[in-house]
């Protein structure tokens, strides 16, 4: 460089150049004037509203607890983190319209009217800066599970068509093809022939009768294909009739992210009516966090009934096969830490399965400082992964998950969720980071016993 | 008789009787107003029965946090932690109070010495002031704090505060401090319904909810 002066000095160190503060930092999809995005939001946001939001709405005192194990807050010490004022205007709209002194607040004028504008504001906070990961359901005093109040905060963002674009066309896209990522019943057709012929393996599709439905995320469709290989293999060891339906495949439910009821529903109902086309007992979900949270929490409640069989998440299926003597494992000379996806172990209860999958493998687990209920998301979840403005945010909060996999000082990292892995991938690129995540399920699939041994 | 016998008086009367009945009616319309809301059934399959005992639970364990969460939030929960300890000590463990609460309930017990009494309430105070620094001092909180938070802290700092002055016969005659605590007292008790004071009942509410669903879905709460 020469010692020569510039006005405008180029910005050389800096890795990727943006705006910083856009004048417009929000999305917006349709055509509709303000009164009436307004009151779509309202709607949508009321229309599951129940005694439980009501109490955690008439609980909160304000206390901050939440912001100190939220990662969003912890990274940045930005107050608007804090996860009960991501809520705010909906906790405004909810004292104003629904709480037990709603007429009293309109009356004396005490709550003012939410403006389209304040939503507007706020979508950054409720889709961008929040993964619904629940930590801080587990500090709040008061016991508020502010991930569920998010949820339905987003119901009404989804109603007034105010989701972050990205999140939005990949909800369009879904709902349009089946698949978010582009795996529409011809690729998954055309992929299980090519892993079929590539593995050497039987990869069954579209069988009229089979007593577990397998479903798979398109995640793993199309980035991950080995894990279907995996499926495969491991489903041959079970000696399992089993099949995966091309009416019935896709795991993810996008919509669920943005908050839109209707196709939430949809995607679920598809799962449900080919379990019950093939007569399943049995319905595996794939290593995908929100598939499980969304089909076996909210699947029966969205069908309107019980489910005719049961929901498991593949390591829970993985945890029976090795406890029933029906996978035998080879072991694995090496220590590993387990990155807890927050949908299957927080806020799903399998806590244990990965654990015992991972001591059958004989591995030396090294467990983070916080980890299990309590462990810190990847930063990916909740569909922030898909919001690319939302990536400079998310790599800050990827480092707390950086430090805690390097303290462990385990050789392997693994993970049961293909979101989880992708944030994981692209966290490592960026960061240019020596560890890869790798599938539970993978992993289990590569150290079966050889069939000779098995006899 | 005096004006200040009569303001003694009537905050022995009318103002305690008003006060006791917006409380109880306020904190039953509050609580019927949410409890009454529809409340769907969980269709999906339980991975744990009796959720509820999960519920009961987490009541008495949301009381400590996890360790986990400790280095950051426990220094500031400690300081909670005296306050309400030295509140319910000084309500529950002050004879006068003893003898109201038997007037109107029918309950007694034995009386705490007014050396307890003395330190609970000095206790009380100073983590009050303590707490009401860290509520304008710290970012988050200044964020989320709005008027509900900075009225109920006066309103219960101020019959803590009188009721010291009245007990040590300090800045003015006993009557007439006694009656200025027993008002603020009723105020207080007559704002909890509409205020966060109420968590004093929702929270066994909120974390039993939480708890149960939690629990049926055999995660950790």
């Amino acid at each position: 460089m020469t010692g020569a002066e510039t006005e405008f000095p180029p910005e050389l160190d800096q890795p990727r150049l943006s705006v910083k503060k856009p004048e417009q930092r929000y999305d917006k999809q349709g055509e509709m004037d303000d009164a009436e995005r307004l009151d779509r939001a309202m709607r949508g946001f009321v229309h599951d509203f129940g005694s439980t939001a009501a109490l955690y709405m008439e609980s909160c005192v304000h206390c901050g607890q939440c912001a100190e194990v939220c990662q969003y807050y912890v990274q940045t010490g930005d107050p608007k983190y804090t996860p009960i004022w991501k809520l705010e205007p909906f906790k405004q709209a909810y004292k104003r319209e629904i709480g037990p002194f709603a007429p009293f607040f309109r009356l004396f004028k005490l709550k003012r009217r939410v403006t389209v504008q304040e939503l507007e504001e706020w979508q950054e906070l409720i889709y961008d800066s929040c993964t619904q990961c629940g930590r801080c359901t587990m500090v709040c005093p008061m016991g508020i599970d502010i991930a569920s109040l998010v949820g339905l905060a987003r119901h009404g963002m989804a109603a007034a068509g105010l989701v972050p674009h990205e999140l939005w066309a990949t909800v369009q896209r879904a709902q349009r093809e089946g698949s978010p990522l582009g795996a529409t019943p011809a690729v998954l057709k055309d992929r299980i022939a090519w892993l079929e012929d590539e593995h050497g393996v039987e990869i069954p599709l579209d069988r009229s009768q089979a007593d577990v439905l397998m479903t798979i995320s398109s995640i793993e469709i199309m980035k991950y294909p080995q894990s279907i290989v995996a499926l495969a293999r491991i489903m041959g060891r079970m000696g399992e009739s089993w099949t995966f339906r091309s009416d019935g495949y896709e795991a993810t439910n996008f919509s669920m992210f943005a908050g839109d009821r209707q196709g939430q529903r949809e995607a679920s109902l598809k799962l449900i009516e080919a379990a019950i086309a093939v007569g399943a007992k049995t319905l595996i979900l794939p290593e995908c966090g929100h598939a499980y949270q969304a089909l076996r929490w909210q699947g029966a409640n969205l069908y309107g009934r019980s489910l005719p069989f049961q929901v498991l998440q593949i390591t829970e299926y993985l945890a029976e096969g090795i406890r029933q003597g029906r996978l035998g494992l080879q072991p694995l000379q090496s220590s590993a830490t387990f990155h807890d996806p927050c949908q299957i172990v927080r806020r799903g209860g399998v806590n244990e399965a990965p654990r015992e999958v991972l001591r059958a493998l004989g591995v030396e687990l090294r467990e983070m400082d916080e980890h299990g209920a309590y462990n810190w998301c990847c930063g990916g979840g909740g569909g922030v992964v898909t919001i690319h403005r939302a990536d400079p945010l998310r790599y800050k909060t990827y480092q707390i998950k950086m430090r805690q996999v390097e303290d462990t000082g385990a050789e392997m990292l693994v993970s049961s969720c293909s979101n989880c892995r992708q944030t994981f991938d692209d966290g490592q690129a960026h960061f240019h980071w020596d560890k890869t995540a790798q599938s539970l399920l993978e992993l289990v699939a590569d150290h079966l016993v050889t069939e000779q041994g098995n006899s | 008789m005096s004006a200040e016998t009569n303001l003694l008086d009537f905050a022995r009367g009318p103002a305690l009787e008003a006060a006791l009945i917006i409380l109880v009616f306020g904190i039953f319309w509050r609580l019927v107003g949410v409890l009454a809301l529809p409340r769907t059934r969980d269709l999906s399959e339980p991975r744990v029965r009796h959720a509820w005992l999960g519920g009961v639970k987490t009541i008495f364990t949301r009381m400590w946090p996890r360790r986990e969460f400790r280095p950051r939030i426990l220094h500031w929960e400690a300081v909670s932690y005296i306050f309400h300890i030295g509140l319910a000590v000084v309500i529950l463990g002050l004879v006068p109070h003893i003898l109201l609460i038997r007037d109107i309930t029918g309950l007694s017990w034995p009386g705490l010495p007014d050396g307890v009494i003395t330190f609970a309430a000095g206790a009380a105070l100073i983590s009050l002031l303590a707490l009401l620094a860290h509520r304008v001092t710290h970012p988050v909180l200044r964020q989320i704090s709005n008027f509900d938070d900075y009225f109920s802290w006066l309103l219960v700092f101020t019959p803590l505060l009188t009721g010291l002055m009245a007990y040590y016969h300090l800045g003015g005659r006993y009557e007439d401090l006694l009656g200025l605590h027993m008002l603020s007292a009723e105020l207080l008790l007559a704002w909890l319904p509409f205020s966060k004071l109420a968590h004093t009942v929702f929270f066994l509410f909120s974390r039993g909810v939480t708890g149960a669903v939690y629990s049926r879905r055999g995660a950790r709460i």
